[in-house]
């Protein structure tokens, strides 16, 4: 029998890491991650309290007033990280309460699974105590009784350190019944999943949490008025969440300053950039910083290779070229493109590939994990992915690139239940685009020989 | 079919036992939720982590600890990709097949599964060691191509790490 070598299975382990060394990172320009350990380890209660842990509660609390929570996110424009980019403050003010209201939920939306994204992943293992510090703080505007942090089933190590830091917090008197002699009750469970990219859908989340099939649910009401067992809801991303304690402790006009003038948008953002460059990673950056210095700071791309095209922010951005290297990664500029920031993490493609097969790819993410409501996306997407593959193959038929166009416009804004669909049509039809010709190839020469294999069928 | 009272540790049919212990787990789960119903993922998941995966009589089981009908936890088991409802191997390799480790040798680690393992998505080696599922974005997407064995997530993965990778799971 081969002698397994130890440590060599080990050493492949996935570690979530970010690559700025903590001499780079301070409290005044990385409100994310300053508190990060270099050797990766969680930051713990002690560790985090040393490090102003939990000052902005104890600040906020001592204020008594949730309206100037609500206010100072309003003012300092914190967008939703989780890839909408809503201004949180706007959403936390259409929270319904006060006279006969009942308390809602807080619900932290930590389901990461849009592909190219791994940057909840990394707060979450690595610093808790920020994510729970920044849902006291959403709990207290919206008048939430109770919050639940929706995990991805995967996200294994999230949990138990989640788990871990919420025993601790309680045991120190930041959750549970009044808090920090305020007379404020909050607590928080950790809620984990079993798959499904739909998860992430806000609404199909919260059926998900009802113990339900995930399917998205009709807006409005919006959560804010009517979510979590009719309640009035808020959910939240992981990283907008880590943003708040920030806001609280250190005001709306600094933080506007942390993006220096590059972009509207205040703030700092978890950049990344995944695929073939040298060094793939995770950086927290300004707000508006260029996809040019993130893939600099990846080292670029692999080998020779060059640059085909990228994903500004996960599989249903849709793809920029070269030349969109230089623009300000923020919300409007990359949405003036024909794209969406998404959750700000890079997937650069290079020019071997073929956008064909990528596309056939996402396409058949999107088709699989369709929750099956609507029908564009239900029976559209597999429809997508069949002529993808097709045309992949060489065997498409003439129309099939109209055809493409025609299912992904059905797919599009405000002709389906939620986001998915235009979600999977948006990089189809910016590789529709810009790389027409590589789909016309994939369309059959007149002539040659009929379909070798027939299409399979059903296996979407 | 006889109703069962619930808390008797013996429901079901068919001989199947809802250990106590996991009918107590949902129970305690049912307490974080201000509907019984949201505990059943979760019910789901104790059942399989004590079968490794949730027979017909598990539904039934669960469908009288929540107080809701068998259909709506079907509905559930059904729906969530991690929720086994047939028998898997004693470890599941969910391997990654989107966009980053697409572009980064998923192709190449996914041949190299199937032929190390002898098995496509959705089966189970002969021996019930393994079986094979693909998975939405790990989120590891800085160590591309990824996978997962049981509870553990390994990436970078060539095609060569896979003996090793996959000998640590007998």
């Amino acid at each position: 029998m081969r002698q397994a070598i130890p440590g060599q299975r080990d050493s492949r382990r996935y570690r979530s890491r970010l690559l700025q060394p903590e001499a780079e990172r301070h409290a005044d320009t990385h409100p994310l991650t300053w508190r990060l350990r270099d050797d990766g380890e969680a930051v713990w209660l002690d560790d985090y309290l040393r490090k102003d842990g939990y000052q902005s509660v104890r600040k906020a609390l001592d204020d008594g007033d949730p309206q100037a929570v609500i206010a100072s996110m309003k003012a300092a424009n914190v967008r939703g990280r989780g890839g909408g980019g809503f201004s949180t403050g706007l959403k936390w003010s259409l929270t319904l309460q006060g006279g006969e209201m009942p308390r809602g939920y807080l619900v932290c939306n930590a389901d990461e699974m849009e592909p190219g994204t791994f940057k909840d992943r990394l707060l979450m293992e690595q610093q808790p105590h920020l994510l729970i510090e920044g849902m006291i703080l959403g709990a207290y505007a919206n008048n939430s009784c109770y919050g639940y942090i929706f995990l991805r089933g995967e996200y294994v190590e999230s949990a138990r350190v989640l788990n871990l830091a919420l025993d601790e917090a309680r045991e120190a008197g930041w959750l549970g019944a009044d808090i920090n002699g305020s007379g404020f009750d909050f607590d928080i469970a950790v809620h984990t999943g079993a798959g499904r990219y739909i998860c992430g859908e806000e609404t199909a989340l919260i059926n998900s949490l009802e113990g339900k099939r995930a399917n998205p649910r009709a807006k409005p009401p919006f959560p804010g008025q009517s979510g979590a067992w009719g309640k009035p809801s808020v959910v939240n991303n992981v990283e907008t969440l880590c943003n708040v304690p920030a806001v609280i402790l250190n005001g709306a006009d600094w933080y506007q300053t942390l993006s220096g003038g590059r972009t509207d948008d205040g703030g700092t953002k978890l950049y990344g950039i995944s695929g073939p460059v040298e060094n793939p990673g995770l950086w927290e950056l300004p707000m508006g910083t260029t996809g040019a210095e993130i893939l600099e700071r990846a080292g670029g791309m692999c080998g020779n290779r060059q640059l085909k095209a990228w994903l500004p922010g996960g599989a249903s951005t849709g793809f920029l070229l070269p030349e969109h290297l230089q623009l300000p990664l923020d919300f409007d500029t990359v949405g003036k493109e024909g794209s969406r920031l998404g959750t700000g993490l890079l997937t650069v493609v290079p020019d071997h590939q073929s956008m064909v097969a990528l596309m056939r790819n996402l396409e058949e993410f999107f088709a699989r994990e369709s929750c099956g409501w609507c029908t564009p996306c239900r029976d559209g997407l597999p429809w997508v992915v069949k002529l993808l593959q097709a045309l992949e193959w060489g065997e498409g038929e003439e129309g099939d690139i109209e055809l493409l166009d025609k299912l992904a416009a059905d797919c599009g804004p405000g002709l389906t239940f939620c986001a998915h669909a235009p979600g999977a049509a948006m990089p189809l039809q910016t590789a529709l685009k810009h790389f027409r010709h590589e789909f016309e190839q994939g369309v059959r020469k007149p002539g040659s020989k009929a379909h070798q294999d027939p299409i399979p069928v059903g296996e979407v | 079919m006889a109703t069962t009272p619930q808390t008797t540790g013996l429901i079901g049919s068919d001989g199947f036992h809802l250990h106590p212990a996991d009918e107590a787990a949902m129970l305690e789960e049912m307490a974080h939720y201000e509907q019984p119903q949201a505990a059943c993922i979760e019910a789901l998941k104790i059942v399989q982590r004590r079968h490794g995966w949730v027979p017909d009589e598990a539904i039934v089981a669960i469908a009288r600890v929540l107080g809701i009908g068998p259909a709506a936890v079907e509905g559930v088991a059904t729906f969530y990709s991690l929720i086994f409802r047939q028998p898997v191997g004693r470890h599941v390799v969910l391997v990654c097949d989107s966009s980053s480790c697409f572009l980064t040798g998923f192709d190449e680690l996914k041949r190299a599964l199937v032929s190390q393992l002898g098995i496509d998505y959705g089966q189970t080696t002969d021996d019930d060691r393994f079986t094979l599922l693909p998975v939405c974005c790990l989120g590891a997407c800085d160590g591309a191509p990824a996978l997962m064995i049981d509870a553990d997530t390994y990436g970078p993965v060539s095609a060569g790490d896979l003996p090793d990778l996959l000998e640590g799971y007998p």
